[in-house]
């Protein structure tokens, strides 16, 4: 029952609340590589001209800046917050398959690694540079990713190290979607849940539905450059076009799996901090399944540049209007839970209200794209980079940011300092408005993306050096928060089972919580139990020994087979593809016939 | 195995359903999804081949209707060998497992036939559109046959050891929900490909 400590105990670990702890310290130390990228990308742009990075260079560093924040840096941070949390507010001892659980972050961890080893090994393919790494952008057009007009492997390490992220995401959806939906304590009814906790679900099941389009969609890339076929190839009556649809049939539904979670987390922080419980909870929980939903009709309004013809046009373009409802509604029901309530303004509180501010702006140049007319003048601009950073900085990164002031004390046991998190706050804000607000015109003054310069004659040099500005406020941010991790090692306030008084069930225990979670599974009467009904759910001693599963060594292992695999077609050793799968089905074997008590 | 300790231990799931089959439920929606995908792109291509060989110059409807009939049957023998663990009667148990992988092994061996015989009548996975889609999809899903083989003779092999008893029912049920999915695809891409051609 006492926790066990050492190397191997993390190896090895199964408990959601270590695996929760590798997935954020991982996820940060890619937020933090693909922030040196944005760095390098906006010290390029700061003046016309600039030779600071080369052309090559620099569309290896806007494809990795999007692939690491999208898929190792913000998926992964919300997966740490599901990992933690979620068990903990639906009061179960676990995920409901913890080994699984461990399979996950191993081969996220990997697959993370294995994309970015591009960076490193040009010497190994004679690229004649240090790095081949992806090259294509995140969303990875055919036909510009066949191996016709990119020879070399960048393109491959990037559609396989995404295939490798795929299996840890379809992992970790049906872990989670079975935990909250069979592992709820006795009480704890569907519409009891927390909203974090329902936007985990949805968010899981778009993972599991989103993401075997996108690993079909790249088998296809897979299989055209490495095989000879035509999925993609004009000249044999292929079709580049049907990638766009592939792709945005999972990009779009991956938009809502970046700020669910984030909608989550602001869901928890305000009612807690404005001392009232959230306003409209079930309209707020609707719009959630009502966007997912949704998020299935809008993936051509990313291709209305591609010339679909006036009726996808136009249906599209209802679709994506229509989507901005749902999303309308909670921004009105977070306000009304703010309306009237005693609220603290505290950092995560602070973070919460800059999330709904931001993301009405990116939600406002959003619906600008829906009609296309307006999108065909924006595409392919600094316009749409503006709007992508208010949506997934101004929203995910802002929502993700209160999740951890929040949590914070939970999972480690001390509070973040306030002063410090205050400066945090308002730099991060200011920063990110100074680095994102001027693209808006940049782009509408025409400067293209995904260009490694431009001209002074396009009278738009000014606005990106403020831009540039921005980003290195955001970064000196950055600086204040690592500060205050480091400093709440050692001099943070002590926190207790519940500094903010919040209302579900994970402040219920002690900071940081037992292994076992709950010495007593409590029954749940109410939507906020703390609130309502303290004395029945507050952590009782446990009365006898409480069973914690061992850990298990397979899942890490099974994970090691599938970078042998996708490193054996970069490398074109066949050998090499079958040490991977014969490591990865002897991982698989161990694990099945393991003893294993949850 | 990790369900019969858990049932054993007491616990009770919210939903009432054992969490491992409600796992492998939404792994067949998710699955279902990769081969819409994959069918969706086949009937996309359908008759954007430049050159031959086209369909219905080289499929062996009779011959693939073999196979076809071949694992359907391997489902009623899945069925079987579940009813049988269920009932513990392992040596019936060890017969069906059995069979349903021999239905496998002989569904595959039929595809390595088919898919050699084409590339002998010049229908490669490069050759056209048609060889593109069509060895992708039929070779996705025979990979997904291949791996419900292996599972099936573990299965055996437990059963032959003594290890499986009809308290890992639930283990077999599940392996009988992925064998008759695969199966459910395979009338599906039957119909798509070689039917309506």
């Amino acid at each position: 029952m006492t926790e066990p400590t050492g190397l191997k105990s993390w190896l090895t670990t199964v408990d959601h609340k270590r695996i929760g702890k590798l997935y954020f310290w991982t996820a940060f130390c890619f937020f933090l590589v693909g922030g040196i990228e944005a760095l390098l990308i906006r010290s390029q742009l700061a003046q016309p001209n600039s030779h600071i990075v080369d052309a090559q260079t620099y569309n290896e560093l806007f494809t990795m800046h999007g692939t690491t924040m999208i898929f190792l840096a913000l998926m992964p941070l919300s997966v740490a917050f599901f990992n933690f949390i979620v068990p903990l507010q639906i009061g179960a001892r676990d995920v409901a398959f913890p080994r699984l659980n461990a399979f996950s972050y191993w081969v996220f961890l990997l697959g993370g690694i294995f994309m970015n080893l591009s960076w490193f090994v040009g010497p190994l393919f004679h690229a004649g540079r240090l790095s081949v790494a992806p090259n294509g952008g995140w969303f990875g057009y055919a036909n510009l990713t066949e191996r016709q007009y990119s020879i070399g492997p960048n393109i491959d390490f990037w559609l396989l190290g995404l295939q490798i992220l795929g299996v840890s995401s379809l992992a970790g959806g049906f872990n989670f979607i079975i935990t909250i939906l069979n592992l709820r304590a006795p009480g704890m009814k569907m519409m009891r849940l927390p909203v974090f906790s329902w936007m985990t679900l949805v968010t899981s099941f778009l993972l599991i539905t989103a993401f075997p389009v996108i690993t079909v969609a790249l088998v296809f890339l897979m299989f055209d450059r490495n095989f000879g076929t035509h999925f993609y190839q004009v000249s044999a009556g292929g079709d580049p076009v049907l990638w766009q649809h592939l792709f945005w049939l999972f990009g779009h539904p991956e938009v809502y799996i970046l700020i669910l979670p984030a909608m989550g987390v602001i869901s928890e922080v305000l009612p807690t901090f404005s001392g009232k419980p959230l306003f409209g909870y079930t309209v707020v929980v609707y719009s959630g399944i009502l966007i997912a939903f949704m998020g299935w009709g809008v993936w051509s309004h990313h291709m209305f540049s591609v010339g679909l013809g006036p009726i996808a046009d136009a249906v599209f373009s209802s679709t994506t209007m229509l989507i901005a409802i749902p999303t309308g509604v909670k921004i009105f029901n977070w306000i009304a839970t703010l309306w009237g309530g005693q609220i603290r303004f505290d950092t995560p509180l602070l973070f919460a209200v800059g999330f709904i501010a931001m993301f009405i702006i990116g939600g406002l140049s959003g619906v600008t794209h829906a009609s296309p007319p307006a999108d065909l003048q924006q595409t392919d601009t600094y316009y749409v980079v503006a709007h992508i950073h208010y949506v997934l900085f101004g929203g995910t990164v802002l929502g993700l940011f209160a999740g951890m002031y929040y949590w914070w004390p939970k999972m480690t046991g001390r509070l973040l300092n306030e002063t410090l998190g205050k400066i945090h706050f308002w730099l991060m804000l200011i920063g990110m408005n100074v680095a994102f607000f001027p693209m808006h015109f940049i782009g509408l003054l025409g400067m293209p993306r995904r260009v490694y310069t431009y001209s002074p004659d396009l009278g738009v040099s000014t606005m990106n050096l403020v831009s540039t500005v921005g980003a290195f406020l955001i970064a000196v941010a950055m600086l204040v928060f690592i500060w205050n991790v480091i400093r709440t090692r050692t001099a943070g306030k002590v926190a207790g089972d519940n500094p903010w008084h919040g209302a579900t069930l994970e402040w219920a225990m002690s900071s940081p919580p037992p292994v076992y979670n709950f010495a007593q599974i409590p029954t749940v009467h109410s939507r906020l139990p703390l609130w309502n009904e303290p004395e029945s759910v507050m952590q009782k001693a446990p009365t006898g020994p409480i069973h914690v599963p061992d850990g298990s060594w397979w899942p890490m292992v099974a994970a090691v087979g599938l970078p042998l695999m996708a490193g054996a077609l970069i490398a074109h050793a066949l050998w090499l593809a079958f040490v991977g799968a014969a490591i990865l089905i002897f991982g698989i074997f161990k694990w099945g016939f393991e003893p294993f008590e949850v | 195995m990790s369900h019969a300790a858990h049932a054993e231990a007491g616990h009770q799931t919210s939903m009432g359903l054992d969490s491992r089959k409600m796992a492998f439920w939404a792994f067949i929606g998710s699955e279902c999804l990769l081969f819409a995908t994959l069918i969706s792109t086949y009937l996309i291509y359908k008759g954007k081949s430049l050159e031959g060989p086209f369909p219905h110059e080289i499929l062996n409807i009779p011959f693939t209707s073999f196979s076809t009939f071949d694992l359907l049957m391997s489902s009623l023998w899945m069925v079987l060998a579940l009813a049988a663990v269920q009932r513990n009667d392992m040596k019936w148990a060890k017969v069906w497992l059995m069979g349903t992988a021999i239905g496998g092994l002989i569904f595959l061996g039929g595809q390595v036939w088919e898919f050699s015989h084409f590339v002998e009548h010049g229908l490669t996975l490069q050759k056209n559109m048609f060889g593109t889609t069509f060895f992708v999809l039929t070779g996705t899903h025979g990979a997904h046959v291949a791996v419900g083989v292996l599972w099936l003779l573990t299965l055996w092999v437990r059963a032959m050891q003594g290890k499986l008893t009809a308290k890992n029912a639930m283990t077999v049920e599940i392996t009988g929900l992925y064998w008759h999915f695969v199966d459910v695809i395979w009338i599906i891409i039957f119909t798509v490909v070689y039917l309506i051609q």
